[in-house]
């Protein structure tokens, strides 16, 4: 049995130090200009980030280990947006895959 | 049009954009809310871990470690460390966020999780002609819903005490919703470029501890996009910025 306090004090300090990292940047540089390169690399933020996080999910399957109909509607769902230009339509081929392949496989 | 119209609008445009990834958040909400609820934690603790926190991976990192015992340190550090991502977010956000009043910043940015930033960003690209209190709208009517349903399903999972079965495929759909988000943006090679170093970033460093791995391929993917957009779609002439 963990002690009440402990987990309140760990619940806020974390919420405390996660808000830090978001305030970081946007409260300390604020206005002011940063560097052009900076700049430039900031704008491949989403995909130098989401992917990463991505990955290991879609390669980890539900039992541990790597399940091909899973990379095989990731793919689908990539070609499809980058096809489409669409989000909706990307994620709907990608659930489509997976969901009408598991069912197929049962 | 009026600002509070603008306003409006950038909220309702925000909400529209959030749907996709609010069918997935409840269920998420309501798996930290049985896995908090198995460590030991009661309904308000847990609640209490959303709300304060609002960043599902490093609540469950945490709740998992104060089960297993771990010293106070261990257990701050590697949960801090899954949510360091969002200091790039803090800073890309710079350019768009940085002119508003501080009291503005320091509220908004605790729904700075990765919903919220992602699809901001990519509505910068597409409707660059908004006002800066329209696109505070745009940020908050995704992350204002989202935080709710987050919040929900949270309480639903310590109330029910049962996930949803991850083997009916929800753990597929939450890697699918940031694909979906990254995959219209492949079609600049840069951003190809980037998002393959940040695939093959994450697998070569997956064994190093404390999530830097993960950190390492992104900072690395960062740079491989500006030089191939140097080098490819800005060559001889200086390169500027498109933000």
């Amino acid at each position: 049995m963990i002690e009440s306090s402990y987990i309140w004090m760990i619940a806020v300090l974390l919420g405390l130090g996660t808000w830090l990292i978001r305030f970081s940047f946007l409260g300390l540089v604020g206005n002011r200009q940063m560097p052009l390169y900076i700049r430039q690399m900031l704008n491949y933020t989403t995909v130098a980030v989401l992917p990463g996080i991505a990955m290991p999910m879609v390669l980890n399957g539900v039992n541990g280990g790597i399940e091909p109909l899973r990379i095989l509607a990731a793919l689908a769902l990539l070609a499809v947006g980058v096809w489409t230009q669409h989000m909706i339509k990307a994620l709907a081929a990608g659930l489509l895959i997976y969901f009408a392949g598991g069912w197929f496989i049962g | 049009m009026s600002a509070s119209g603008s306003f409006g609008r950038g909220f309702r445009d925000g909400c529209i954009n959030a749907i996709p990834f609010a069918f997935v958040m409840t269920p998420f909400g309501m798996l930290f809310g049985v896995i908090g609820t198995e460590a030991g934690l009661d309904i308000d603790q847990v609640l209490g871990f959303s709300i304060f926190v609002l960043a599902g991976a490093s609540q469950i990192t945490a709740v998992s470690l104060m089960s297993e015992h771990a010293p106070t340190l261990v257990i701050l550090a590697t949960s801090l460390a899954v949510n360091l991502r969002m200091g790039m977010y803090s800073a890309a956000l710079v350019p768009t966020f940085g002119s508003l009043p501080m009291w503005k910043r320091a509220l908004g940015c605790y729904w700075l999780f990765d919903q919220p930033f992602a699809l901001t960003s990519i509505d910068l690209v597409r409707k660059p002609q908004r006002s800066v209190d329209e696109r505070v709208a745009f940020y908050l009517g995704v992350a204002i819903p989202l935080s709710l349903l987050w919040y929900l399903g949270t309480y639903l999972g310590a109330v029910v005490g049962e996930s949803i079965p991850a083997d009916i495929g929800f753990d597929f759909a939450v890697p699918a919703t940031f694909l979906a988000l990254v995959a219209p943006m492949l079609r600049s090679i840069a951003h190809l470029a980037a998002a393959l170093t940040s695939i093959i970033g994450t697998l070569l460093f997956y064994d190093l501890p404390f999530n830097t791995g993960f950190l390492a391929a992104a900072g690395i993917a960062l740079i491989v996009g500006t030089e191939v957009e140097r080098r490819l779609v800005n060559p001889r002439k200086e390169a500027v910025s498109n933000d």
